[in-house]
């Protein structure tokens, strides 16, 4: 479990100063978090990691899942892809479904607390419940909104509505709303078995164990097997530089309890590659998170060459780990890498082969996108600064939504005629 | 020995939050509009947020307009203007709204028909939520202000040094008004006001502050017997 002092080295004595410091003025609040599933994607990740150091910062918080079934996830992953932008076909029954399962979690769920933070579209419409709890109900949405399907998102519109406030990753993905939407990025954890430092033998070990070959630099995407991550194209984009470069492509890929595609596209996959022995595929737990890391420190280059994206955070941990990396310009890529500055934005199959050529041939210059990128992962998308968002996020709903607050000492002994009080 | 004050200096420390408003510009002529109907808070996040996001690194774009106008419409004669608007000699954030819409309306004259930008490359209005929260560090005389001063986060600097000229005493930063009104310390007050925001990063100025009042401290330390 991580606690907060592990974190200076990292980020600086300040920064953990202002965290205790803000939840001063939340101690003893409780609050739920809500989602689909326990393992696999970036949503269960961060919130594994946050749940502790709320704790810590002796604020109660649960973490609790929705129950779905088959046809209720696979409802939601088209729900899912149809947000993104993704045209799908879609029945009215699909979203009879999708009410009847939030119906029954409703009855289930303990949802008394002061905030409840409900995480992405699967649990959306828990919302019904809030009616005669007094508490405050947040939306945090982790998928790209830009373009969404107008049809899914007017079904699901009324219940962000009657939220009192909803998070979003990036400014594109904002709509016209009543509510206050807010934008927190979402954050890696520097010192998790993903994130934190290993030693080289262990790097090799791992490599070894997994019979992955290093006498070629390793070209690598890490991605769930998703249509969206675009993994067909990423073969199609090794094969075009294969006959030039002397690299392996290696697609490593989990699969999420939420996401029923996935072993089609595994499957599909697996055919492609299969008469390029230059091209690895390794479907790994969700849990391997000390292999994904080993795989992404001993890699040269890695991709992300997603069709849509929410934010990818494995952009984010290959930037941490000071690689030079390959990504499209999608969801919230740009804000993690700044074109020929921190990695290299990319739009099409073949950008990505002549990004990937460009990469291998200029080391100095790969090593130097990717040292800037560490520094920005830094200063921008930690988990110290994600947990300083909700943290403030939580007081700014509390203080009635009011864009300027003063706050006094938590003790009182500090007050200014400005202040609002926190605790009606 | 230097002067003990009788009210202590209190650091506080400014975060924020930011918030979309759905608006968005797709051209110099919605940009201005919008701008012209735009809150306080919107102002605030485009042309101060920078300063917050970007400590470690000088010099940077001193506003989201220049950076848009630039970067995304192209346009770097107009840009260059926006950049030249000095942010923090404004006392208030309408007379830097002002400023802001002047240029852009010149510009807007000037090129005649407006360039529009592709799809996903508008400017998205935001407003910032400001939090100012009071520190557990506060000093009396200057050798715990340097002390405090070492310790608070370059957050906290930013407020009593950038933000505190939005607020009477308007154009005045804190830590000068402070070590003036007292400590009677009127050469350093002018020397940390003099100070060009620009010229350093929030650490770098963090550094110079702090130089200037050891400084003080020994020539004190010195001249008593």
């Amino acid at each position: 479990m991580p606690r907060l002092e592990e974190y200076r080295q990292i980020v600086g004595a300040d920064t953990i100063e202002e965290l205790r410091l803000l939840a001063g003025y939340l101690k003893g609040r409780t609050m739920l978090h809500v989602n689909s599933t326990a393992v696999g994607g970036g949503v269960a990740e961060i919130l594994n990691r946050l749940m502790p150091l709320f704790s810590e910062l002796e604020i109660a918080a649960r973490w609790e899942l929705i129950k779905g079934g088959e046809a209720f996830y696979a409802v939601t992953k088209k729900f899912h892809n149809a947000l993104h932008g993704d045209r799908q076909e879609i029945a009215p029954k699909d979203y009879q479904v999708y009410e009847d399962v939030l119906d029954q979690n409703l009855s289930q769920m303990n949802c008394e607390a002061d905030l409840v933070f409900i995480h992405d579209l699967q649990p959306a419409a828990l919302v019904k419940k809030r009616k005669g709890l007094k508490n405050h109900w947040i939306w945090r949405c982790h998928i790209d909104l830009s373009q969404p399907d107008s049809q899914v998102w007017e079904f699901l519109k009324p219940y962000v509505e009657a939220y009192d406030a909803c998070v979003f990753h990036a400014p594109s993905f904002a709509q016209k709303l009543t509510i206050p939407q807010i934008m927190i990025a979402p954050s890696i954890d520097p010192v998790s078995d993903k994130n934190r430092e290993l030693e080289p033998h262990e790097v090799e070990a791992i490599l070894e164990r997994l019979k992955i070959p290093t006498d070629k630099p390793l070209v690598t995407q890490i991605s769930r097997f998703d249509y969206l991550k675009d993994p067909l194209g990423v073969i199609e984009a090794f094969q075009k530089v294969n006959p030039y470069v002397d690299a392996r492509l290696l697609l490593v890929g989990g699969m999420a309890d939420d996401d029923p595609e996935g072993a089609q596209v595994l499957a599909q996959v697996q055919e492609k590659a299969k008469n390029n022995p230059d091209v690895i595929v390794l479907c790994l737990s969700p849990t391997s998170h000390i292999e994904i890391n080993a795989i992404q420190r001993a890699s040269a280059v890695i991709l992300q060459k997603s069709l849509r994206e929410g934010f990818a955070l494995t952009v984010t941990e290959a930037l941490w780990k000071a690689k030079p990396v390959i990504a499209s310009a999608v969801g919230g890529i740009p804000l993690q890498v700044v074109h020929k500055y921190s990695g290299l934005l990319v739009h099409s199959i073949e950008g990505t082969a002549y990004a990937i050529k460009q990469l291998l041939s200029e080391p100095a210059y790969a090593k130097k996108l990717g040292q800037n990128g560490r520094e920005h992962v830094r200063q921008n998308f930690l988990l110290t600064r994600h947990l300083r968002d909700y943290l403030l996020l939580s007081l700014f709903i509390l203080n009635r939504q009011s864009d300027f607050i003063h706050l006094s000492l938590p003790d009182g002994t500090l007050k200014s005629q400005t202040s609002t009080i926190i605790n009606p | 020995m230097p002067l003990k004050a009788k009210e202590p200096f209190r650091f506080f420390t400014r975060l924020s939050l930011t918030a979309a408003t759905g608006n968005k510009a797709k051209d110099l002529k919605s940009l201005v509009e919008h701008l012209k109907v735009a809150s306080e808070a919107v102002i605030y996040q485009h042309t101060h947020r920078f300063l917050q996001q970007h400590q470690f690194l000088a010099p940077e774009p001193p506003n989201d307009f220049a950076y848009w106008v630039t970067n995304i419409l192209q346009d770097e004669k107009l840009g260059e203007r926006l950049e030249a608007i000095d942010t923090v000699r404004f006392s208030s954030l309408s007379d830097l709204r002002q400023a802001v819409i002047e240029v852009l309306e010149k510009g807007l004259t000037q090129n005649g028909s407006s360039r529009e930008v592709p799809e996903g490359k508008e400017f998205h209005f935001m407003r910032s939520i400001r939090f100012s929260i009071p520190t557990p560090y506060q000093a009396l005389d200057l050798a715990q202000f340097a002390d405090c001063l070492k310790k608070v986060s370059i957050s906290s600097l930013y407020l009593h040094i950038f933000e505190a000229k939005l607020r009477p005493p308007l154009g005045v930063n804190d830590f000068s008004y402070w070590f003036e009104n007292e400590l009677q310390e009127l050469d350093l007050a002018q020397k940390v006001a003099n100070l060009d925001p620009y010229t350093h990063t929030l650490e770098g100025l963090r550094s110079k502050i702090v130089t200037l009042i050891e400084k003080r401290l020994s020539e004190i330390n010195y001249a008593t017997p």
